[in-house]
């Protein structure tokens, strides 16, 4: 091969760089090494993490149950080794499981039409606001304290420099429910987003609709966040939403330190032309034959380049697929138990705990503890991981956690919670 | 000849929906070991649903096999070589995907205390030391997403740097060869986009910086190599331009598998830079994502790098949350882990002078098509290329063949399409990118199809116009899509 | 080929002016050029243009054009007919697919647009 490149050695190949940006010595790092070292080394890694522990974290990413047939689909090299689908005519499959996907985010969300996924939640919710402003003409967006802290701070981050000031709204100090006297109170004619998360950071479900006919009253979009996917099997989707913004890693998503997961951007067919992110469409193929492929491609970077409705270049295939594959094996009966599964986990733990808020949950809730970090580590000396301090994200509930149960979550480990939270409830109530 | 491909049958399928009968299930779930609970009691009665319309209702053999047979109407690497330039679709090692999906890495919670996620946080802080040194950079970030995120990241930093200088600047300069992302990036942060054009040899024009480079410039983002697969010679001196003007000089990595161990950003005058662990670091592009998008910078930008960093504390990891003048979060938790862990392993498999030699066979494969088919395609900028190569298609053009047509002609010959029509300053480009991965005998394959190709063109155009011939999917009408788009399966 | 009694625009719209008010579309030259027309995007009537900035555009699938008012004025009509027509831009450039009509607040603006030959010369030589 160096013969037909006119090259006596490898080093020619590289001669025309100067010399002054070559490097001329070896990387500092360890020679390679095999595939049964490497194996090793991460199952070492894997050894330091929490392991035989029973968890109580929700916040955003749950523990739900992987159906086996989720990571044989997407093992296979057809699905994990291809590109975006540009050529159509070898992409089918890809393109095809995306219209599926597409089409069960509006079944399950109530909208018309459903973008290919976002990288994740915290980053729909951005590029949600962004769409808002587009069709609006307005640059102000409002969103409620109850809506993930760090999906807040991720849209801190984009609207920055976008002259889109981002202010916020309180959540009742009973029920945890958003405060629509403050929504009231902040909300004017330039708002271009009210931005609501039912069930909120706090678990409580939140009256969607109610917060709808205030935006709307003002000319505002109304976007409806989600992290807990699993709650559309049972939760009414939400009414008068304009934009649905949310994340599915509840969907058969492994926890994976955070990622990678998937997010979601749904809305009503009059804005689809705002949207980011890709879409694939129905159409024919020369034969007539029914075909898909990427569609309405004007709005991306690639074509519109500055003036693109994002600069996000591709969507998360895979974990799409995961989440498709999950919707497919759940599906419409099972989808509804697995939701109900949790509600009763649940609400079998609430009732022997000191819940914080009034307002009904889902599958996580808030408890009074006092002092959760030392409590947190007692409990780790019992093989339970406790769950999230709230202090961290709201000072004025540093004495209190954020708990979750999922299907997954065995009765004997939460006895074991309620057990060892019991003596501290008590002296607490005493104190 | 077609030598690599002959047809075989392929499974119809209709859509899941389209396959669904009621009663039909595939999930189990374990008997309550807590009381059940009524829906509208437990949730109020306003909140419950009724059944979702139209999902799915099928059966766990019925599940795989339609998932099985929509894989098999997709190309992947898995089946052969996938030239796309820019794209570097290289080989995707299984080790990664097992290693990722080990319990205690893939089930680790983002809020799991510390103490909990040493594993995961060594994982972490190794990557980002092996980038630092790849790239010659200071300091890097795992939170970015994906590449188009690194970019906004990297421009934030700059931007933030700026602003503690006392002026963020307007405005953004961007060669004219540059990839889309780069200024709808520097849109969202807030900046003016200025294209600067490329010389008549397709590198960056020195004189025309200069020009521009005025102190409301902040920063010139630069592809290296750029995406004719040239690298740009006089990037130290436009370091020196920008500098000189208090601007700086972003880099896009997407093309970073033509360096690494041969020449690093930080030596050359790059204040930042992202890096594609889906390109160069070998995780699977899984037909559109995941990817991740880490950004490396030089000292002075460190301390705007996205929150939480990584500290040492008495010999253990700790996330640092209390970092006065970073630009904040551009994303929930801290990365795509899972990425990020079968990046690790591809670098330790290979090491230092294995990931030097996976450079050396890339820039040779890519030469090595370029020396075989110059006489067939013309070259419009002769200058030595690296990791990839952009042919014109002005010869078949003349005889009413475009790039698009040649690419559809490959499927038949068993390949998937070089990227087409990129970049925009190569009349009808033909650009292809042929990573270490392949060996001499499918590089032969390749060029045997496409001297064929070349050859049909001349001979029977028609037969190139109207490819692929082979497929079970023909040339699909992307018109009617845009025109009418349907997005969604609705019940006839 | 190029209607005698429009005029035309660099940037290639056309313009055709009957008591007071613009009716405006784009060349038979710009449609060829952007191929498939699969969408038009039209201002708001009652919307206040100004000669040489975009009033809207219209895409193919791969391209996005804006459209330059050839003429200052208020916008008093859009063609309904393209919504969910856009192919009609193809085929019907200079009559039924015409875009928008405006009302013109600068005649005299009229000066700086070609006469139907001077835009067949000016495309002739872009060629």
């Amino acid at each position: 091969m160096l013969d037909a490149c006119g090259a006596a050695s490898a080093e020619d190949l590289f001669a025309h760089l100067p010399d002054a940006v070559r490097l001329r010595r070896p990387l500092d790092l360890e020679p390679g090494i095999s595939e049964y070292e490497i194996a090793d080394y991460f199952r070492a890694r894997a050894g330091e993490n929490a392991d035989g522990y029973a968890s109580f974290l929700g916040a955003g990413v749950y523990r739900h149950y992987r159906p086996v047939l989720v990571d044989a689909v997407v093992s296979r090299g057809e699905f994990l080794t291809s590109y975006t689908p540009y050529q159509a005519e070898i992409s089918q499959g890809t393109l095809t499981a995306i219209f599926e996907f597409q089409t069960l985010i509006c079944q399950l969300t109530g909208m018309d039409v459903a973008n290919a996924s976002m990288y994740d939640g915290s980053t729909a919710v951005p590029e949600a606001a962004m769409m808002a402003a587009r069709i609006t003409g307005r640059h102000r967006v409002l969103a409620a304290r109850s809506v993930h802290p760090e999906y807040r701070e991720a849209l801190r981050t984009y609207a920055r420099h976008q002259g889109m000031p981002v202010e916020e709204f309180d959540y009742a100090k009973d029920s945890g429910a958003f405060d629509l006297d403050d929504l009231e109170r902040k909300i004017d004619g330039e708002t271009a987003a009210v931005i609501v998360q039912s069930p909120n950071f706090f678990g409580v479900i939140d009256d969607v609709g109610a917060a709808a006919e205030i935006a709307h009253a003002r000319g505002a979009l109304l976007i409806m966040v989600f992290t807990e996917a699993v709650s559309l099997g049972i939760l009414a989707p939400p009414a008068g939403a304009d934009i649905v913004a949310g994340e599915l890693q509840s969907f058969a998503i492994s926890p994976s330190y955070g990622g990678p997961y998937a997010g979601i951007i749904a809305t009503r067919d009059q804005f689809v032309r705002q949207m980011p992110g890709r879409l694939v469409g129905q159409t024919v193929d020369t034969r007539g034959n029914r075909a898909f492929c990427l569609t309405l491609s004007t709005r991306e970077q690639h074509i519109r380049r500055e003036k693109a409705t994002s600069n996000i270049c591709t969507n998360q295939a895979l974990i799409a697929l995961m989440a498709t594959v999950f919707m497919t094996v759940y599906g419409k009966e099972g989808l509804r138990e697995l939701a109900l599964q949790n509600v009763a986990k649940a609400r079998y733990l609430a009732g022997k705990l000191q819940t914080v808020f009034t307002g009904k949950c889902f599958n996580e809730f808030v408890v009074r503890t006092g002092d959760p970090e030392s409590i947190n580590k007692a409990l780790l000396k019992k093989k339970i991981v406790g769950g999230l301090p709230l202090g961290r994200f709201y000072p004025e509930l540093a004495d209190s956690m954020l708990i979750c149960a999922t299907e997954m979550t065995r009765r004997a480990d939460m006895d074991a919670l309620s057990d060892a939270l019991r003596p501290r409830l008590a002296a607490e109530e005493m104190a | 000849m077609i030598r690599k491909v002959r047809t075989h049958p392929s499974q119809n399928e209709a859509l899941l929906f389209e396959c669904s009968s009621p009663g039909k299930r595939a999930w189990q779930l374990p008997e309550l070991d807590v009381p059940a609970v009524d829906a509208a009691e437990a949730l109020g009665a306003a909140n419950v649903r009724g059944e979702i319309p139209g999902f799915p209702e099928v059966s766990e053999v019925e599940a795989i096999r339609h998932f099985t047979r929509l894989s098999s109407w997709n190309y992947s690497i898995d089946h052969g070589m996938y030239p796309l330039g820019s794209c570097t679709m290289k080989y995707n090692p299984r080790i990664n995907e097992v290693v990722a999906r080990m319990e205690g890495l893939a089930w680790a919670h983002p809020y799991q205390p510390e103490s909990l996620a040493q594993g995961a946080m060594e994982v972490m802080a190794r990557l980002e030391s092996a980038l630092a040194e790849i790239t010659g950079m200071d300091a890097v970030t795992l939170q970015p997403a994906a590449g188009a995120q690194g970019e906004l990241t990297g421009i934030l930093l700059i931007r933030a740097l700026l602003e503690k200088r006392g002026n963020p600047r307007r405005r953004i300069l961007i060669p004219d060869s540059a990839h889309g992302t780069n200024p709808a990036s520097a849109a969202i942060a807030g900046y003016t986009v200025e294209n600067v054009k490329s010389t008549d040899a397709g590198v960056l024009d020195l004189e025309a910086l200069a020009r521009a480079a005025d102190g409301d410039v902040a920063a010139l983002m630069v592809t290296n190599p750029n995406t004719l697969g040239v690298f740009e010679a006089n990037i130290a001196q436009a370091a020196e331009i920008l500098h000189a003007k208090g601007a700086m000089l972003y880099m896009d990595g997407a093309n970073m598998n033509a360096l690494v161990g041969i020449a690093r950003p930080g030596d050359f005058g790059v204040d930042v830079m992202h890096l594609n662990l889906h390109k160069t670091f070998s995780t699977p592009h899984g037909g559109g994502g995941p990817g991740a998008g880490p950004v490396a910078v030089k000292k002075a930008l460190e301390p705007y790098l996205p929150t939480p960093r990584l500290k040492r504390v008495r010999g253990k990891w700790a996330w640092d949350f209390k970092r006065a003048r970073s630009i904040g979060r551009v994303r929930a938790f801290y990365g795509n882990f899972g990425v990020t862990v079968r990046a690790l392993a591809y670098i330790l498999a290979h090491g230092g002078p294995g990931l030097r030699n996976a450079t050396v066979d890339a820039v040779l494969n890519a030469v090595y098509i370029r020396k075989r088919l110059e006489p067939f395609f013309d070259l419009p900028y002769p200058s030595p290329n690296m990791h990839e190569v952009v042919f014109s298609d002005d010869r078949q053009a003349k005889l009413g063949v475009r790039t698009g047509d040649i690419a559809k002609r490959l499927i038949d010959y068993g390949f998937h399409p070089y990227t087409v029509s990129f970049p925009m300053i190569v009349h009808g480009a033909l650009m292809i990118e042929p990573t270490e991965t392949e060996s001499k005998l499918e590089l032969d394959l390749f060029i045997d199809a496409m001297i064929s190709i070349a050859k049909e063109v001349e001979t029977d155009p028609e037969l190139v116009k109207h490819a692929p011939h082979s497929t079970r999917t023909s040339r699909v009408d992307e018109v009617a899509a845009a025109r009418k788009p349907v997005l969604r399966w609705k019940p006839a | 080929m190029y209607p005698e009694n429009f005029r035309y625009s660099k940037e290639h719209e056309w313009v055709l002016v009957e008591g007071g008010i613009g009716t405006i579309g784009i060349t038979d030259h710009a449609q060829q050029e952007l191929g498939d027309i699969v969408y038009v995007d039209l201002p708001k009537p009652g919307t206040r243009v100004e000669q040489g900035r975009s009033l809207g555009s219209v895409e193919s699938v791969k391209a996005v054009s804006d459209v330059f008012a050839p003429v200052s004025g208020e916008v008093t009509a859009i063609n309904p007919a393209l919504a969910d027509a856009p192919e009609k831009l193809n085929a019907d450039p200079h009559g039924d697919a015409w875009l928008v009509k405006i009302r013109l607040s600068a005649p005299g603006e009229l000066e700086d647009l070609m006469t139907a030959a001077d835009y067949e010369s000016f495309i002739g030589a872009e060629k």
